[in-house]
């Protein structure tokens, strides 16, 4: 059944559940041609390319949990591609292209918003490495803008601007393309049109071990029983170690939680997304009215998903000192999520070390807004055993040769 | 908030703390080790799901370094003692 | 309806009235009333409208769980957007107001949008709006949705945080609560008691059970009296963190402007008691969210503590006997009261209420409220089939009661379904904590005080010496019977009242396929709202299991998740506003600078003089000023904040040597080298000069903001890798203040200081230090210079900064010394193409990249990131390295941030950008440092550039990074 408003007056006025499921039950099969492990946004985009871009339909994507509940049922919704490198910028570029036209692909509304991400300089060594930034994103095509300290007020007149700010406004710059875009919605989307082309989505599903026959990895061990395919993806995010360990190798990735908070539900209050690089703080205020906010990482790795509390006084301190209005606001809900943490803080996209296995991994605090070109480059690498151009540099082996994709420091901020 | 045990001071709150990451066998001689021995050294960490060893210093108390086992899923502490 | 305030009973206070206003309008309450209870008091039914269909709504419960009443609240500065009305102690002068319902409340236009609700089912936003896209919908939704207003204006109060320890922390004062409290004081246990209303004794304040022969809300007042320990009322305890730690949000009255109204509370317990009771649910039947339905033990609680009859006549849905209880209060306080029970027969209580005049209906269901803006009467399914319609102006209904097991879920602890009382209860935490009474699903009296005791005999070395009250007897009681949603019913009932979320809604998940309790929640909003589901998480999984034929554990148990209630942001953050969010050091001589009238910044946590403005000078002219006044006379920069590390030790120079890139064992004693310290990726992390001041003896200078991580690196190599190296670090940055006088005339102004110390090139060469006197205090003074002028560096017990500054100042009157700035300083290093760390470098900078390639070669020993050096991309020919360019227009003086680029394939490329900018007064030209690609071919090629910022592009020469002195002759000048 298609989506639509046509279709919403019509089951108003008829059968109001004849929607049918948003995406099929399903149980696993003895085998398949490919297989995703992990059923975030990243998985269940791999399967659904892998289906209208490959042609691969033959295709399980198992959960261990319920879809969409890790990192993309409990990020902070940003989209977004103001990278700094131009291997970068190209991958979240082609995510954020992707996600303009993904409603319309997917029939599913994902309420993309492109109310404009902004980041603030709190000093003129800011502004100097904005400029930098800035640079480098128009010449690798993102529509980026410098604001001076006035234009910034125009675009967040709450931001704090008193003689005594601890932190004083400088400038900054914005990518009006950049916004928020529902999470849950892109998961369940994606899980719908792959269920359409035939996708077998099976949850509650854990994968316990990894079968092999010598170097290459032949089927996989679940709670659902033994299956086989041709080749796997893995796309689990925060326990990509853990499974790595299970097929045999490990990764340069670190697991913590990062925390995201939400306010009680506001009149509109703030337009923007905004962010401050010097307090880690980013904000951005849901269609509900939630402010949605966020910092750095908790200290220290972690597999719990919760958040500790002088992390959240931390985030929350942050974002005070550039909104004090928001000091009168009450905090809702905390909540954590685990990401994996790669040593340049750029993503690792290719082969492992294991035949027939390749990776979709350590995007840190970022996978949200790259789900549609983490899927896009799994689903290409399944298909074709080979890198797209636009994964390449993101291989694994990256880290013999040195030639890392620190966005942290080539954006100036010494590790 | 953790209260850790540091082996020197004794039970103190997670704020006195500073975690440096997975205590990793520096190869030696290095200049003779393969760039991907290099690399394993500098990048790759077992990451537990589970008991994890890792090095934290006593920042703000004794100034310390210790080797620390800590259960990263249920954060319960396992044990801390001096480094080898 | 209308309510009525009793004249007596209660917990208010009427000889105190309390004046406010509802939406502009005056009302009278009493000391002790909430919000809620007031408003009530006052006639007040429509108290919001709800959040999608702007239906109206009532006050439905008594407390925290309450999803309706929330309200707009200004009490002087203090203002709360979506405060929770039966949470809210009422307090003269408040300003109350709705959140929501334009023209008002009652005639709200938007309530058409409920006549439009069979197009607005869940998730109806996913199935539609994205044609031609969502911004074109966007803007008009965000305005319908959203609660309260916030102010804009900066809230500039003052809040402090509390920490406390101690050996039991007891959560909930109701009688669990102060039964575990009482007993661990006896038990000699170091005790604190944390209840969220402003009374202890929680429902015993309303049960009207006797205890000890007394009622028990005075029993509870006296055992609250006797209570021997810290006990914080009007503190909700909101989180449970790792290892006990749980923070506690407390509400401080105050008629201070300047101070907040909430204090965080962060306690560690060595144990935890959760006696944290347990909330009602609601019934389902049609329109159940009319104005005038309530949960049955709000109705009760606000007759016996708040002596507000809500109703005259009242009808109680039940199925269980404590809607009894309630039926039993109400028709007490002069109300004709009904109950509907389900089950065909009641406990003992069934007696006891008849006997007080409530008439009861057996195996009868409730399954509908009539009435638009206000319950008028009660449609009822008789034990017969039939129907009837009873008036009634309250629709109160007890769904029985769910534990409050947030923080225990919060501890890591699991739950389990129990099918007696129909509940998740706790089961196993990892953490150190206890749950006992209604919180742990024990709803007996007794069973709930032997629960308290065995809880504290558990952890208490001492047994518990206090013995338990007497209880009056009470009757058999019959089980609670499930009633989740009886499929006969036909009309909307409501499942979150504040989400306006319907069993219809959920009945779509359903079928939808979004069945886990997790898709349940999001798809529908279930639970989602500012109450987080305290009324609805477990009759929507119940429904959930019901329509998908599942067991109810099976549909899984939703995560509580901090905070309990909602929290104050202010609070949470404490005093670390302002100033006070992360201090600055100050320099020793601060005040001189201040008088000199220096602008400050901030540099690496350090505040510092950016330059020293006269008059209306603008920042360019005093720079140039500055700098200018430094290669013609003598300038002071304040260094103090650079790093002092003083590393001592048999093994000092063996360890530095393997610490540093540079040489360091072979360096001579009184002589100084400019070094880099790399990571262990190769990456240049510090740059400073290293001293030796003996043989087993150096001192250090890290530049300003990487001191703490060197000394750390320094600590952290020695006790991990090295441990047998005899060596040790102090760092000494706060202890000294340090001077740096450069320029041509700093050997005159330093000759006049009377220290005896020999001046002479020959003494005290560039990069040489020595010690002596001066002014009665020990002084070190080193020749280094980061100017490119004749240096000295003149370092001095920290409490003598100031001092020495204003003493130096005046000695250079007659040479024209200037006070001089980082950013004057700035200008001076980049002539000479000094670089700065982080400015000109970044986290990829190798040394090499910076032209210092020699130590790579030359030195035998591994050093720190000597293997990272070796790896392809790093001895890559074409990596960006340090240059200078000079624009083409020497007057142009390009951001720093532009970059240089190249055309290929029509296509412009990035090959680096400029560092550093600026326009050299001495050279009359304009100065760039960049790192650019196969920088150092570009200068031996004289080559041009292209220079682009923002869309503009501009030429530039590829030169040497040092455009200044390049024979140094300047140094000894």
């Amino acid at each position: 059944m298609r989506y639509s408003a046509f279709n919403l007056i019509r089951h108003g006025l008829g059968n109001p559940l004849g929607w049918g499921p948003a995406w099929k039950p399903a149980s696993l099969k003895p085998s398949y041609d490919a297989i995703i492990i992990g059923g975030g946004g990243h998985g269940l985009a791999s399967a659904y390319y892998l289906a209208k871009n490959h042609g691969i339909r033959r295709v399980a994507v198992l959960e261990r949990g319920w879809i969409g509940g890790g990192n993309t049922g409990r990020n902070t919704t940003i989209v977004r591609s103001n990278y700094f490198f131009g291997e970068s910028a190209r991958l979240y570029d082609h995510a954020l292209k992707l996600y303009e036209g993904l409603s319309e692909d997917l029939n599913y509304n994902i309420m993309l918003s492109q109310r404009g991400v902004i980041n603030i300089a709190h000093s003129e060594h800011e502004m100097e490495l904005m400029t930098r930034s800035v640079n480098a994103m128009l010449l690798n095509g993102i529509d980026v803008e410098l604001l001076d300290r006035k234009q910034l007020l125009a675009e967040v007149p709450l931001a704090n601007d008193a003689p005594d700010a601890r932190f004083p406004l400088h400038g900054g710059f914005v990518q009006r393309r950049g916004g928020v875009a529902r999470h849950d919605a892109v998961a369940w989307g994606y899980a719908r049109a792959a269920s359409q082309l035939g996708v077998d989505i099976i949850q509650n599903c854990e994968v316990t071990g990894f079968i092999r026959d010598q170097n290459r990895i032949t089927g996989l061990e679940t709670t659902h029983g033994r299956v086989s395919a041709g080749v796997f993806g893995l796309a689990v995010a925060g326990h990509s170690s853990v499974m790595a360990a299970k097929a045999g190798f490990d990764l340069p990735l670190q697991s913590y939680a990062l925390q995201a908070m939400v306010s009680e539900p506001l009149k509109p209050i703030l337009h923007n997304v905004v962010m401050s690089g010097r307090t880690h703080a980013y904000v951005s205020q849901s269609d509900k009215g939630e402010l949605v906010f966020g910092a750095g990482l908790d200290l220290y790795p972690s597999y719990a998903q919760r958040g500790n509390l002088p992390t959240a006084q931390e985030i929350i301190a942050g974002l005070l000192e550039i909104f004090p209005a928001f000091r009168r606001l009450k905090m809702l809900r905390q909540w954590a999520g685990i990401v994996d943490v790669c040593w340049d803080y750029s993503p690792i996209i290719g082969p492992a070390p294991v035949d027939g296995l390749y990776l979709n991994c350590g995007w840190g605090t970022g996978g949200f807004k790259a789900i549609p070109a983490g899927g896009w480059l799994l689903a290409h690498l399944l298909a074709h055993g080979k890198h797209d151009p636009l994964s390449a540099p993101f291989d694994l082996t990256r880290f013999q040769t040195g030639a890392l994709i620190d966005e942290a420091a080539g954006a100036g901020i010494a590790h | 908030m953790l209260i850790i045990p540091c082996p020197w001071c004794g039970p103190r709150a997670e704020q006195e703390f500073h975690f440096a990451g997975e205590p990793k066998a520096r190869p030696v001689p290095a200049e003779q080790v393969s760039d991907q021995t290099w690399a394993h050294y500098l990048y790759h960490r077992s990451n537990e799901k589970g008991a994890h060893r890792e090095l934290w210093s006593h920042a703000h108390g004794c100034g310390r370094w210790f080797v620390m086992e800590r259960d990263t899923h249920t954060h319960q502490i396992l044990s801390t003692k001096a480094p080898a | 309806m209308t309510a009525t305030r009793l004249a007596h009973g209660g917990n208010i206070d009427r000889q105190k009235p309390i004046t406010f206003t509802w939406n502009g309008r005056v009302m009278t309450g009493f000391a002790g009333d909430t919000v809620a209870s007031a408003l009530l008091a006052n006639g007040v039914r429509i108290i919001g409208r709800s959040f999608k269909y702007h239906r109206p709504r009532g006050i439905m419960a008594a407390g925290a769980d309450e999803p309706n009443a929330l309200v707009d609240l200004t009490h002087g500065v203090r203002h709360e957007p979506n405060a929770r009305a039966t949470t809210v102690l009422l307090e003269d002068g408040m300003q109350i107001s709705v959140i929501q319902g334009w023209p008002n409340v009652d005639w709200d236009i938007f309530g058409v949008l409920d006549l439009f609700h069979r197009f607005l089912p869940a998730g109806f936003y996913y199935k539609s709006f994205f044609k031609p896209n969502w911004g074109f919908y966007e803007n008009a939704i965000r305005r319908m949705a959203g609660l309260g207003r916030a102010k804009t204006s900066a809230d500039r109060r003052k809040f402090d945080a509390r920490v406390d320890h101690c050996d039991v922390l007891i959560i909930g004062g109701g009688m669990a609560g102060i039964c575990a409290a009482r007993a661990a004081i006896s038990a000699g246990l170091n005790t604190i008691l944390v209840e969220d209303r402003p009374h202890l004794g929680g429902r015993l304040n309303w049960c009207g059970r006797v205890i000890d022969g007394m009622p028990a809300d005075q029993w509870a007042q006296q055992i609250a009296s006797d209570l021997n320990c810290r006990v914080l009322t009007n503190a909700v305890a909101f989180g449970y963190y790792d290892h006990n730690l749980i923070g506690v949000m407390e509400t401080v009255q105050t008629s201070d402007p300047d101070c907040g109204d909430a204090r965080l509370w962060q306690i560690r317990a060595r144990h935890v008691v959760l006696a944290t009771g347990a909330f009602e649910r609601p019934l389902l039947f049609a329109d159940n969210d009319r104005p005038g339905v309530m949960l049955a033990d709000a109705a009760l609680c606000y007759v016996r503590h708040y002596g507000v009859l809500v109703g005259d006549r009242i009808v109680i849905a039940t199925n269980n006997d404590s809607g009894y209880e309630s039926a039993i209060g109400l028709a007490q306080a002069g109300a004709e009261v009904t109950v509907v029970d389900i089950r065909p027969i009641a406990g003992g209580i069934q007696q006891r209420a008849e006997m007080v005049g409530v008439r009861v209906l057996p195996s009868a269901r409730v399954i509908k409220a009539i009435g638009r803006t206000a319950v008028t009467a009660v449609d009822i399914r008789t034990n017969r089939g039939s129907h009837i319609r009873i008036d009634a102006d309250i629709l109160a209904s007890s769904g029985g009661w769910s534990p409050a097991v947030h923080l225990f879920s919060q501890s890591g602890g699991k739950l389990r379904w129990d099918d007696g009382t129909l509940t998740f209860v706790p089961d196993q935490s990892p953490q150190a904590v206890r749950v006992i009474g209604a919180a742990n699903g024990t709803f007996d009296p007794a069973a709930s005080m032997s629960e308290a005791i065995a809880a504290i005999n558990a952890i208490a070395p001492e047994k518990v010496s206090w013995s338990l009250p007497a209880l009056s007897q009470t009757e058999k009681s019959v089980a609670i019977e499930a009633l989740w949603q009886d499929p006969d019913i036909i009309g909307r009932q409501w499942v979150d009242f504040q989400n306006d979320v319907t069993f219809k809604d959920i009945a779509l998940a359903a079928s939808e396929n979004y069945v886990s309790v997790e898709h349940l929640k999001r798809y529908t909003t279930l639970g989602m709202a500012t109450d987080q589901g305290k009324t609805s998480n477990v009759i929507g999984l119940a429904i959930m299991a019901q329509l998908t034929g599942r067991e109810i554990p099976a549909v899984g148990t939703t995560t509580f998740r901090p905070p309990f209630v909602p929290v104050s942001l202010g609070a949470m953050a404490g005093s670390r506003f302002g100033p006070l969010h992360s201090p600055l050091h100050q320099l020793p001589a601060h005040q001189s600078h201040q008088k000199l009238g220096a602008e400050f910044r901030e540099y690496g946590g350090w505040w510092r003089p950016a330059f020293y403005p006269r008059n209306s000078e603008d920042a360019f002219a005093t720079i140039q000023r500055e700098a200018k006044a430094v290669r013609a006379g003598v300038g002071l920069l304040d260094a103090s904040s650079l790093g002092k590390i003083a590393v001592r030790g048999k093994d000092a120079a063996e360890f530095l040597n393997l610490i540093y890139y540079n040489e360091l064992a072979k360096l001579k004693t009184g002589r100084l080298r400019y070094c880099f310290l790399l990571r262990e990726t190769g990456v240049v992390y510090d740059d400073g000069v290293v001293a030796r001041l003996a043989d087993d003896h150096y001192l250090l200078s890290p530049s300003s903001s990487h001191t703490k991580g060197v000394l750390d690196q320094l600590e952290l190599w020695h006790q991990t890798e090295y441990p047998s190296m005899q060596v040790s670090f102090h760092n000494l940055t706060s202890a000294y203040a340090t001077i740096s006088i450069a320029g041509p005339q700093s050997r005159t102004l330093l000759a006049r200081m009377e220290s005896g110390i020999d001046l002479s090139d020959q003494a005290l060469p560039h990069m040489s230090l020595t010690h002596g006197t001066m002014m009665g205090h020990k002084v070190q003074l080193a020749r280094v210079s980061f100017t490119g002028e004749r240096a000295y560096e003149l370092t001095m017990p920290a409490g003598q900064g100031r001092t020495f500054w204003e003493h130096l100042m005046n000695l250079g009157q007659d040479l024209g010394i200037t006070p001089i700035g980082i950013e004057s300083l700035s200008l001076l290093r980049a002539e000479k193409g000094y670089i700065l760390i982080g400015t000109d470098t970044d986290g990829l900078t190798l040394p090499v990249d910076l032209g210092m390639a020699g130590p790579l070669t030359a030195k035998k020993v591994d050093f720190v990131g000597k293997r990272s050096l070796l790896t392809p991309d790093a001895m890559r020919p074409d990596r960006r390295q340090l240059i200078g360019l000079r624009p083409t227009d020497d007057q142009f003086v390009p951001a720093v941030g532009s970059h240089a680029i190249l055309q290929v394939d029509g296509t412009r490329r990035s090959i680096g950008w400029i560092t550093s900018s600026a326009f050299s007064p001495h050279l009359n030209h304009t100065i760039c440092l960049a790192m650019i690609e196969g920088g150092r071919g570009l200068v031996e090629a004289n080559a041009h550039v292209t220079i682009f910022d923002r869309g503009k592009t501009t030429t530039a020469r590829a030169v040497e990074a040092c455009f200044f002195d390049q024979q140094g002759v300047r140094l000894n000048g």
